[in-house]
């Protein structure tokens, strides 16, 4: 028996509990709370996903006969959700690295005033998460979609008396709103084609008519890749996940690098039956997938704050993921999703154990040495490390293998493409053993802290993700294709032709170079500016992040802001608006004061009003019978 | 020999309703250009009751009860406008020591 409603719900209950009574129930109590709620869900999707294995539930299973939502002419859409190979895999991802992230939340946001109001979110946060990857049809996945937006955006505020959190909030939230509002003329435009937002229904009618390719399918693709740009940070609109480490580094690690901003390589892949009509929309996805998945690496290479360069990893590795779906090879995609959840959440869980131990610290120049001090942190983090240079046999070296093989399968773009990767992988190597040389190896270059290790309920988090980090990609090698074929499709492309043990050799070498030059510039005591050094002047294009902000700053913030000003709060609304309204109180008490004479207070003035009224009156029914039927004033007889 | 036929010959229908008009008229005036509110308190009734004359004469114009049944209505009503109002204009010259119409005017503003 499956309780498929009970994945979301449970979550959801932890959040109104929590959200409810949390401010008054002990510590042990919320933490109960907010660590059954995910518990129950990762058991029910961990359950199902053993009957699927042991061949005893056949997927898909689509929930019949779901209670209705909305039902309006020809448009009818339910709360029907979905369970087949894509949505099981992503559920548990996120159900079981957010039970993970729980669990080690419990100890790292032990001291803090908002403990109960951290766990209601996060719950929240599940419940949308589920809801978007269980949803049958694309207005749900959009209400679960915007759901995880609102979570985010509570808890990168989280801290929200801190104004540059609360401002970290609000651009995650603006510029997601940018995304979503394509995302939402997707759906219009799905609906007004298809006249359904069901996505097995989109699908078999697409199936039912080879011949539509391009033209409308093309305007859909894009407008929802401009929904995922959003929610997965890419290029043009990624400018606010590095801003969202503002928030506690356990959101940083389940929201803003294992599940939500996957939540955009997720919508693409569940959509796949549409791009996948049009080579247009496929080539901008690669395009934009590669170019972020470079531009992020080279910010991320002088990046000083432990969580930014993180931060930018995640957008590269977003990068990847888009480029893999571009190059249809979504189940590449999915599977690389897949292991980024695990060590790019280990990666954010073992940096919040050095930021926790060297007391809030985030500065790398100012760490150094940490190796002996937190030595599990060390380990983990070490593992992470070599899982995302692609270090052979380690997960992301099969996951990312996949995408590049795929890259270089798919024509003359694809080989470009694929060089665009493989010089990401080289960057990616080096920042990150950048950032481990800078953090663990040499002398110590802040002596007013003493290192501590964590407790062990965020020490065993970051041993489960280690191990999986190091084994996970064995889980997908090989039959993560086949597996995933009923959702996504059968793809021959991603067969494994001869050149791919070449490709494997040449990943394995940009990573390795990566190492070598971040082991040649860091690994001497007391160094941290290595990069600097080199190239001055391109060192200070990135590390000011090619001035992204700083030009949407000025060519978007600035000229909106004074539009606002200007025309907006001064015309529209004090001059026309309040003008308006001023001009319409002005003749009611004008009105007022001239009918207020008639008011006398005289009683015998309105007896005689009265009588005069009545004598009308009197006039107009008798005037008829007085004049004739042409006469004067209402017929009362009817006839 | 019906009752129509005997009105008509006896007195006229108009005259019952010019009478009616007079009435009311003079009630009206009353109403109008007396100050004592005792008076205009006189008039609303001699108003109600020329409206009464006017239902007993149609009433026995077309052998209807149902005027004279509005007429036992209007009585009732006036009975208790009757109680009501003397307890008003009492109270009003307990506190005012005065009835006139033109100094009660504390409803304005």
């Amino acid at each position: 028996m499956l309780y498929l409603p009970l994945i979301p719900l449970a979550p959801f209950v932890g959040f109104l509990l929590n959200g409810s009574f949390g401010r008054r129930l002990p510590k042990a109590v919320v933490s109960g709370i907010a660590l059954v709620a995910p518990l129950i869900s990762f058991v029910i999707v961990l359950h199902a996903a053993l009957l699927v294995w042991s061949s005893s539930l056949t997927l898909p299973v689509i929930e019949q006969n779901a209670p209705s939502w909305i039902s309006v002419g020809a448009l009818h859409v339910d709360f029907g959700s979905v369970l087949d190979q894509l949505s099981l895999v992503m559920l548990l991802v996120v159900t079981g690295v957010g039970f993970i992230i729980h669990i080690y939340s419990v100890g790292y946001m032990h001291e803090d005033q908002g403990y109960w109001r951290y766990f209601a979110y996060l719950n929240l946060f599940l419940f949308f998460m589920t809801v978007l990857v269980q949803a049958g049809n694309a207005l749900m996945m959009f209400v679960g979609w915007e759901g995880v937006g609102l979570a985010s955006y509570l808890l990168i505020g989280f801290w929200f008396q801190k104004d540059s959190a609360a401002n970290a909030g609000k651009k995650a939230f603006i510029v997601n709103r940018i995304g979503d509002f394509g995302f939402l003329i997707g759906l219009f435009l799905l609906l007004a084609n298809f006249g359904t937002l069901t996505f097995t229904e989109i699908a078999a009618r697409l199936e039912a008519n080879p011949a539509m390719t391009g033209g409308i399918l093309t305007a859909i693709a894009l407008c929802l890749f401009v929904g995922a740009t959003g929610k997965s940070a890419q290029l043009p609109l990624y400018v606010w996940l590095p801003d969202a480490m503002e928030g506690p580094t356990p959101v940083s690690a389940l929201i803003h690098a294992a599940t939500m901003v996957t939540a955009g390589v997720y919508m693409v892949a569940r959509t796949h039956f549409i791009f996948d009509r049009s080579p247009l929309a496929l080539s901008v996805v690669a395009i934009v997938g590669a170019a972020t998945a470079l531009f992020a690496a080279t910010i991320g290479l002088v990046q000083t704050d432990i969580k930014r360069v993180l931060a930018y990893s995640t957008v590269s590795q977003l990068g990847y993921m888009f480029l893999g779906c571009g190059v249809a090879a979504y189940s590449a995609a999915i599977f690389h999703l897949m292991t980024h959840a695990f060590f790019k959440a280990l990666l954010f869980l073992a940096a919040g154990s050095v930021i926790h131990a060297v007391g809030g610290e985030q500065d790398m120049r100012r760490m150094g040495g940490l190796r002996t001090k937190i030595p599990v942190t060390f380990w983990t983090m070490t593992m992470a490390v070599l899982a995302i240079s692609g270090f052979p046999f380690m997960s992301a070296f099969f996951s990312k293998d996949a995408i590049l093989a795929a890259a270089f399968a798919s024509g003359s773009l694809g080989k470009v493409l694929w060089f665009v990767g493989l010089v990401t992988a080289a960057l990616t190597a080096f920042y990150m053993f950048r950032l481990w040389y800078l953090t663990f190896f040499g002398e110590t270059r802040n002596h007013d802290v003493h290192p501590h290790e964590s407790p062990w309920s965020m020490l065993g988090p970051l041993v489960i993700l280690a191990l999986l980090s190091v084994g996970g990609g064995w889980i997908g090698a090989g039959r993560f294709g086949a597996f995933l074929s009923p959702s996504l499709g059968v793809r021959t492309e991603e067969a494994a032709g001869s050149s791919e043990y070449l490709l494997m050799v040449l990943a394995v070498a940009a990573g390795a170079l990566g190492w070598y030059i971040a082991h040649r510039m860091y690994n001497r005591p007391s160094t941290a500016d290595g990069l600097a050094a080199t190239t001055p002047a391109g060192y200070d294009l990135l590390a000011n992040k090619y001035y992204v902000d700083e030009i949407y700053g000025s060519a978007i913030v600035k000229p909106l802001l004074a539009f606002s000003k200007y025309f907006l709060e001064w015309i529209v609304d004090v001059a026309i608006l309040g003008g308006l309204a001023w001009l319409l109180a002005g003749i009611a008490s004008l009105g007022g004061a001239i009918l207020q004479r008639w008011q006398s207070g005289n009683l015998r003035s309105y007896a005689a009003w009265l009588a005069l009224g009545a004598a009308i009156l009197l006039v107009f029914v008798l005037a008829p019978y007085v004049f004739g039927a042409s006469g004067i004033g209402l017929n009362l007889t009817g006839h | 020999m019906n009752s129509l036929h005997m009105v008509s010959h006896e007195v006229p229908l108009a005259w019952y309703l010019l009478l009616s008009a007079v009435l009311f008229c003079l009630g009206v005036v009353g109403f109008l250009i007396k100050r004592n509110l005792i008076t205009v308190f006189m008039s609303i009734e001699l108003m109600l009751n020329a409206v009464n004359l006017s239902f007993v004469t149609f009433a026995h114009q077309w052998h209807q009860v149902k005027g004279q049944i509005f007429v036992f209505f209007v009585m009732m009503v006036a009975a208790a406008e009757a109680a009501v109002g003397l307890a008003i204009i009492i109270a009003v010259f307990r506190a005012r020591a005065t009835l006139a119409v033109d100094r009660i005017d504390l409803m304005k503003l």
